[in-house]
């Protein structure tokens, strides 16, 4: 079990307009920008300057929806439609920053880890450092359409409960695991130091240095190695949403980070303690894994005001506005309260979902975290160049490295 | 066959590319001034030389699987590259005109996250995105992906083109007015279902609803590599650009000739297609220096190791023996089916092995030349060699001859080998009233003079 950490991390979660439905209508909202790169560089340029450990780009091969588990897309005129590739969005905003974590969503269902591998060791690269992936699975027959290879059940929330969904969650959690483990070997499938460049020999690279990874699971293998050398942080960060027990397995067995939802500070240490029990079982007790907690934020100067702002919004949206996170609406004294009791409660860290952007997030920066600098609880500077550093992970070494003069 | 030289008609303007090479035995890494071939700044470094040079494009190719020889890895050229879509992005943001050009393969991907990604790149980069579309990928390529295997040649043209067919339908479901984006009103979208899809052929069966509204562009633009005749067809019938490798004046004209004779086929015009090959070029002051530079060049391409290795690949056997600085040799070529050098496209176009080792044999006797500078002298690619007035007036006389539209030009050291040509060639060139002197438009199709999409 890892000991408390120093000070408590915090990342938040960019998603369109923001996280509330009628986000988009709030007079800051940038609704006609949601595509243009300049919108989402303001908006991790924001997150910088609050020195925020990292910030996730959501994402979907589907179209947005208000319920993701119907069937069919729904054709709602009112709500933000519409998004660009995670990755591509999180690599052309690395270039414009120095410090923070980028970590894109990818749904891992449906697309060939080999691509991705490179993809997020190549936005590793271009941030020096500072890349992650947060994996998704998508295992709904309105994903599966889009690409007419493979085939789902039609089940809703609550059939997840049932023999059927519970098998087509241990199916694909299985499978995200393996996609993860591929993701990790091709990182590791070359040696830091595979290349050379030896001019007396003619060789550009060593090849005993290089390793195929040989990976064969229920749906797909992978030979390896990978086309891109090793990246800068080794390993970049994997990160994952959880919910319930295959989700938290998939943390225990797979994740740096998980991002969970408490509603109450009494639920953390049943969800620590499934993640942990999965972690060990993984033979990962003496690695970190940080259990962040997500939480949609909606802050103002005082609580009337927030819950005035809530309000204004759910009557935009024509409905009380539900997530699977706890809705905080209030000050962000009170929801710095909100995180020093839950990080003591076993949380390192926290995903704040921006209710309204750039909003939201401008309360985070320039009221939240000097809130929390003022109690101790977070950095008041940069001071790890990668985003492994700032998670207090150390740079692993490569599975294949093998020791001075032993063959490979 | 004669190509009739135009007087009458205005000097066509020349389009330049660049092309950061990535896996080759062409990049002279053991130069000093050669950098890292997958550090980011390598290739903001010549993304920004290509666009100090008002060039149209720069490029990117792809490879999916380590090359092997003999069973090994092969370690004697640049080995390594990053993820094309990954890269171009980040480029966006260190660029303001430069086209944005990726090689991506039509075997191991699917439609649907294609068309998301170059649309998402074309947004980002606000409508500089190309695609080259590649078909001809292995079995051995296959073994990093869940699809697998590979198809036959033919089916491989199936394909890709259905698979083109199936993105462009993707990026043509949005028209481009369908977000309002209207807080008074509360319409986000002026229609209710934009992005509705259903594509069915021979290849896929896919529907829903494409998430990436309509790019600056529409869609990108296509560039087209293959050589076969199908891929002369392919290009001619969907293709914006063809990047070619014949860069000669005279297989440059026939081929031109033969690739704009079939649009109107496909019920295209002659400026609709353009026709751009790679091209090497070998820089100095003088005609005489540049010519003993590019010996020197060659020299440092093909090692003793790398000429064995070259010559393994016609031979299809294993020559580790042989001794470069002796004739070729007297064995004959396998013709065993399965290639000595795996991952390598080159190792397969060989055709004819005995009919092709005669040829480098005849060579050999006539010239009087060792295994290795055989192999420099039959694999020499360079296309423009000479003073910056000479390389500036072949290049000109080449494409006011029709021989090629422009040029993908190669430089053999990265990152900062395009600097002399862009220092150098294109002054003359803008003299010549040839070329640009400042970006015409603001999206790569604006740039290289291409209509808008017809849908």
């Amino acid at each position: 079990m890892s000991a408390p950490t120093p000070r408590l991390r915090l990342a938040v979660a960019l998603d369109g307009a923001g996280w509330h439905p009628a986000a988009w209508r709030e007079p800051n909202a940038r609704p006609g920008d949601l595509l243009k790169p300049g919108y989402w560089a303001d908006l991790v340029r924001e997150a910088e300057s609050g020195l925020l450990d990292f910030v996730t780009i959501e994402d979907s091969l589907s179209i947005q929806t208000d319920a993701p588990f119907a069937t069919e897309d729904d054709d709602r005129t009112d709500r933000v439609r519409g998004r660009l590739d995670a990755v591509l969005v999180a690599s052309r905003i690395a270039p414009l920053t120095r410090h923070i974590g980028i970590v894109p969503t990818v749904v891992v269902t449906h697309t060939e880890p080999f691509h991705l591998s490179k993809a997020i060791a190549t936005l590793d690269y271009v941030s020096r450092g500072r890349a992650g992936v947060r994996v998704q699975v998508a295992p709904r027959p309105r994903d599966a359409a889009l690409f007419g290879r493979r085939e789902f059940p039609d089940l809703s929330y609550a059939d997840l409960r049932s023999p059927a969904g519970e098998g087509l969650l241990r199916e694909t959690f299985a499978e995200a695991a393996d996609y993860v483990e591929v993701l990790r070997r091709l990182w590791d499938s070359w040696e830091d130091d595979a290349e050379i460049r030896d001019v007396a020999t003619g060789r550009f690279i060593d090849r005993d240095k290089i390793h195929y990874i040989d990976f064969e699971g229920l749906h797909f293998d992978v030979k390896g190695p990978s086309i891109t050398p090793r990246p800068p942080q080794g390993q970049p960060v994997v990160a994952a949403l959880a919910h319930r027990d295959r989700p938290f397995e998939l943390v225990g067995t797979s994740a740096d980070v998980g991002f969970v939802t408490p509603r109450t500070a009494a639920d953390i240490a049943s969800i620590t303690a499934e993640i942990r029990a999965a972690q060990s079982a993984a033979g990962r007790d003496d690695e970190t894994v940080h259990v962040f907690g997500d939480v949609v934020v909606l802050l103002d100067e005082t609580e009337q005001g927030a819950q005035d702002r809530l309000a204004r919004l759910n009557e935009a949206a024509g409905a009380a506005y539900e997530s699977d996170a706890l809705v905080f609406a209030g000050t962000p004294e009170g929801l710095a309260d909100l995180l020093a009791t839950w990080h003591a409660a076993g949380l390192s860290g926290f995903r704040l979902r921006p209710a309204v952007l750039p909003d939201d997030l401008r309360q985070i920066t320039q009221r939240l975290v000097p809130e929390l600098q003022r109690r101790g609880l977070f950095h008041d500077a940069y001071d790890a160049a990668t985003l492994r550093g700032a998670l207090g992970l150390p740079r692993p070494t490569s599975r294949y490295a093998t020791t001075e003069g032993t063959p490979a | 066959m004669s190509t009739p030289h135009r007087t009458d008609r205005p000097k066509k303007q020349i389009h330049l590319a660049a092309h950061f090479p990535g896996v080759n035995n062409t990049t002279v890494w053991s130069d000093p001034a050669s950098g890292s071939h997958i550090e980011f700044d390598s290739f903001v470094e010549f993304a920004q030389i290509a666009e100090r040079g008002l060039f149209d494009f720069m490029f990117l190719a792809e490879g999916l699987r380590l090359r092997e020889q003999a069973g090994e890895i092969y370690d004697l050229d640049v080995v390594g590259r990053p993820d094309t879509f990954t890269i171009l992005a980040a480029l966006a943001a260190v660029t303001e005109h430069l086209g944005l050009t990726g090689t991506i393969n039509s075997t191991f991907n699917e439609p649907y996250e294609v068309a998301r990604q170059f649309a998402s790149l074309d947004h980002l980069s606000d409508g500089r995105a190309a695609w080259n579309v590649v078909t001809s990928w292995d079995a051995f390529t296959g073994e990093n992906f869940r699809r697998g295997g590979y198809l036959p040649q033919g089916e491989r043209y199936e394909r890709a083109r259905t698979f083109l067919d199936a993105a462009t339908r993707l990026w043509d479901t949005w028209k481009g007015d369908e977000i309002l984006a209207d807080k008074a009103s509360g319409e986000f979208l002026s229609t209710p279902a934009p992005g509705a899809f259903e594509h069915h052929d021979s290849q896929f069966d896919i529907s829903g609803r494409f998430n990436v509204p309509r790019s600056p562009q529409g869609r990108p633009v296509i560039f087209q590599a293959g050589d076969s005749e199908e891929g002369r067809d392919f290009a001619a019938a969907k293709a914006d650009a063809i990047f070619s490798r014949h860069s000669h004046l005279d297989d440059g004209q026939r081929f031109y000739v033969d690739v704009k004779g079939r649009l109107e086929r496909f019920g295209r015009r002659h400026e609709d297609l353009l026709i751009l090959p790679a091209a090497t070029f070998v820089l100095a002051d003088t005609d005489a220096e540049a010519v003993e530079l590019a010996r020197e060049i060659r020299l440092q391409q093909v090692s003793p190791a790398t000429a064995i290795k070259l010559l393994e690949q016609l031979w299809n056997r294993d020559l580790s023996d042989h001794d470069p600085d002796g004739p070729l040799p007297t064995v004959d070529p396998s013709e065993n089916d399965d290639l000595i050098a795996k991952g390598r496209a080159s190792a397969r176009s060989h055709g004819d092995r005995l009919e092709q080792a005669e040829r480098w044999r005849a060579i050999s006797q006539a010239k009087g030349l060792s295994t290795r500078e055989t192999i420099v002298e039959v694999t020499g690619r360079q296309s423009f060699i000479g003073s910056a007035e000479t390389i500036a007036s072949t290049i000109d006389d080449f494409v006011q001859a029709d021989a090629a539209d422009g040029y993908i030009l190669v430089p053999h050291i990265t990152p900062g080998g395009l600097a002399p040509f862009v220092d150098h060639v294109v002054p003359l060139l803008q003299e010549r009233g040839v070329f640009r002197t400042a970006y015409e438009g603001t999206t790569l199709r604006e740039n290289l003079g291409l209509r808008e999409p017809t849908r």
